[in-house]
């Protein structure tokens, strides 16, 4: 399991946390419980598991989504 | 939507100015479509992950007003909502400011060395634990770690809240996100990233601002079974009165808006001025306990008093007091009785003489020859049981110093005393102030529990006039106190102390406040952090959250009120239309936004 930190643009709508929190929730191989979108700080942190996907396909997830991503952070757990 | 703005004006203009129809109904349209189209986009999203966001019900509203070809209403609604989600952007980007400021502090490059012994500029991420990295005057540290080289003062106010600069050489260690006043520095990097102190501040810090209370948990949920039910409430009315008009308008009325945003407004704003101040909340939940504190429990040595004895009084008594210093000096170099550091510091700079034929009497002093003088130094029973006579003027001064809490120092030259010293641990400046604001601000009891004997505790409790003082503590015995209140008087208490030592009590009370911040363990066991250490931050921090927790609730009685209004004025009244239900709705965001906006300059009174 690895740990993401995704920086996104500036969030500024509640229904945007539920958008991209409902979206990374329904990867496969992302730990559900993990998944938190910080509104305030704009960053999107969840567990996943790498041999499953990768940080990329969570980026694009999120980008699908019309938000723009500014940089990710991957670390091990 | 500044088109949107334009064409909606020539629409009024073509209708009102010129009664051309047709012109209007084009402008309106096209208006309209322009400003449907990123709201729609936004609604697919939302409807692909399954959410009914706000943006469902206003395309489904504006996509209802050109059923019945009523364009002006469909125009303006649309242009208000996205006139008001830029207002709210940008308002909401200056709450978010005093934590952007805090987190743009953060290092970003690090001048790193090189296989080859060359430093080259790489980013932060980049550098691992043991690099070896050039810190440039006027650079941040981009690192927790070890100085190897070089000599440099350094300004730490991001970490300590202090900005007097600290001067560092070989050993010292630096931390991340401070500056290089002056100097040249070569440093081993310790920590990196988020586990520096700094990266871990920040992260408490936005951790802070965008954890959930109970009331807050609860409109989340509440708001994902709101919109949907707005919607079904706006389908049922079409149903039965077959009124588009009116089915459209409660969609519109119906959205959450204020309700959603008001609680998180509040929270940002009031933690960031807390950021900004040297106080970090950590999180709304210790907002909410911290406003309605009843109790607040401290710790004495070093929490209330400075936690370093020192001379508090003194008197002379007869001629050469100079002579007599040197042999007390001389006498208390030997000594590692605690007592014996802060006379030495008192007397500083003297002549130290051979001291012979030491004797230590317990429970009393230290007799001894100094160059050929006996000197004695100790306590009162010392002196009456050395024949030293105490005139009626020093048994008055041994009696006063006693009252104020002093542990006496007493030293007698040849049979005769000459210097009377009174040692006490001193209370930090200007908390007797702070303590009488705490009080001002509504904690009801103020209580010092210490290790002290009562005696001392007793002496402090006189000078700061807390509602109860107990001595002859242990931690347990603190905990278990602390306990009591909570679980037998069912007060909401704080405890304030040693980061270390108190920490069964910090875990305990609802709101832990450790002092000696800076270090892991302060920000790690506190629910505030007050940085440096600073005491004087204590007020601003209860009245802090007291206006926070105070904003919160107006936030959330505008936004109720508003949504009661304008239902009701739908269903009770004529003039209610989707253009003004939407002013509102706007309207009402922008006010909680604005309202939790003046979280940001709360200042104490």
């Amino acid at each position: 399991m690895k740990t993401a930190t995704i920086s996104l643009e500036t969030l500024a709508c509640p229904s945007c946390v539920l958008k991209i929190e409902s979206a990374a929730k329904s990867l496969d191989g992302v730990d559900k419980d993990s998944v938190k979108v910080l509104f305030n700080s704009s960053k999107l942190k969840l567990d996943f598991d790498d041999e499953k996907l990768s940080v990329e396909d969570v980026e694009k997830a999120v980008t699908a989504l019309g938000y723009e991503v500014k940089k990710s952070h991957v670390k091990d757990k | 939507m500044v088109v949107s703005a334009l064409l909606i004006a020539t629409g009024f203009i073509g209708a009102l100015g010129f009664k051309n129809e047709l012109v209007a109904v084009w402008a309106l349209g096209i208006a309209s479509v322009l400003g449907a189209a990123p709201i729609a986009i936004q609604a697919y999203q939302a409807l692909k992950v399954k959410v009914v966001s706000i943006d469902v019900l206003v395309t489904i509203a504006v996509a209802g007003a050109f059923v019945i070809r009523n364009f002006e209403e469909s125009a303006i609604v649309t242009f208000l909502f996205l006139f008001g989600a830029y207002l709210e952007q940008r308002t909401l980007n200056k709450t978010r400011s005093a934590i952007k400021e805090l987190t743009e502090m953060a290092p970003e490059s690090a001048l790193k060395q090189m296989e080859d012994g060359e430093f080259v500029e790489v980013d932060v991420d980049e550098v691992d634990v043991g690099d070896i990295l050039l810190v440039k005057t006027g650079a941040k540290v981009p690192v927790d770690g070890t100085v190897l080289s070089g000599e440099g003062s350094i300004n730490e106010a991001s970490i300590t809240g202090e900005s007097l600069p600290v001067s560092k050489e070989k050993g010292s260690t630096v931390f991340a996100g401070t500056i290089l006043d002056n100097g040249t520095l070569q440093i081993t990097a310790d920590r990196v990233g988020e586990d520096t102190t700094f990266g871990k501040i920040i992260e408490l810090v936005e951790e802070a601002q965008d954890s959930k209370s109970a009331a807050e948990r609860f409109i989340d949920r509440f708001s994902k079974y709101y919109t949907p039910a707005v919607l079904v409430l706006g389908l049922l009315v079409w149903a039965f009165s077959r009124d588009i008009e009116l089915a459209i308008t409660i969609l519109v009325l119906g959205c959450p808006g204020a309700l959603v945003i008001g609680v998180p407004v509040s929270n940002v704003a009031g933690i960031g001025n807390g950021a900004r101040h040297g106080v970090l909340l950590k999180g709304s939940e210790v907002v909410g306990d911290f406003s309605r504190l009843d109790t607040m429990v401290f710790d004495k040595t070093g929490t209330l008093t400075v936690g370093n004895p020192s001379v508090a009084e003194k008197a002379y008594y007869g001629g050469y007091i100079d002579e007599a210093l040197g042999y007390l000096a001389s006498v208390e170099r030997e000594s590692d009785h605690p007592l014996a550091k802060a006379v030495l510091d008192e007397i500083g700079e003297t002549t130290i003489s051979p001291v012979e034929s030491t004797e230590v009497i317990k429970g009393g002093g230290i007799t001894a020859t100094v160059d050929g003088h006996k000197v004695a130094v100790g306590n009162v029973a010392l002196m009456e049981r050395e024949g030293v006579p105490l005139s009626e003027q020093a048994t008055a001064d041994i009696e006063r110093f006693e009252t104020n809490g002093n542990s006496l120092v007493l030293t007698a030259v040849d049979g005769e005393l000459k210097i009377l010293m009174g040692v006490r641990d001193q209370i930090r400046p200007g908390v007797r102030e702070d303590l009488r604001r705490l009080k001002k601000l509504g904690v009801k009891n103020l209580i010092m529990l210490s290790g002290d004997n009562q005696g001392t505790v007793d002496a402090v409790n006189r000078e700061l006039g807390l509602t109860q003082a107990h001595g002859n503590m242990l931690p347990e015995d603190k905990a278990a106190y602390i306990r009591r209140l909570i679980e037998q008087e069912g007060q909401i208490v704080a405890f304030v102390g040693d980061g270390v030592n108190d920490s069964p009590s910090l875990a305990l009370a609802h709101i832990g406040i450790a002092m000696g911040s800076g270090t892991d363990v302060a920000i790690e066991t506190s629910d505030v952090v007050l940085m440096n250490s600073d005491f004087s931050r204590l007020p601003h921090a209860f009245g802090l959250t007291k206006a926070i927790a105070r904003n919160m609730r107006q936030n959330i009685l505008i936004a109720v009120g508003v949504v009661l209004l304008l239902l009701s004025a739908v269903f009770f009244s004529e003039w209610m239309n989707m253009s003004i239900g939407m002013l509102v709705h706007e309207g009402s965001i922008l006010v909680v936004i604005l309202n939790g906006m003046r979280l940001l300059r709360y200042k104490l009174r």
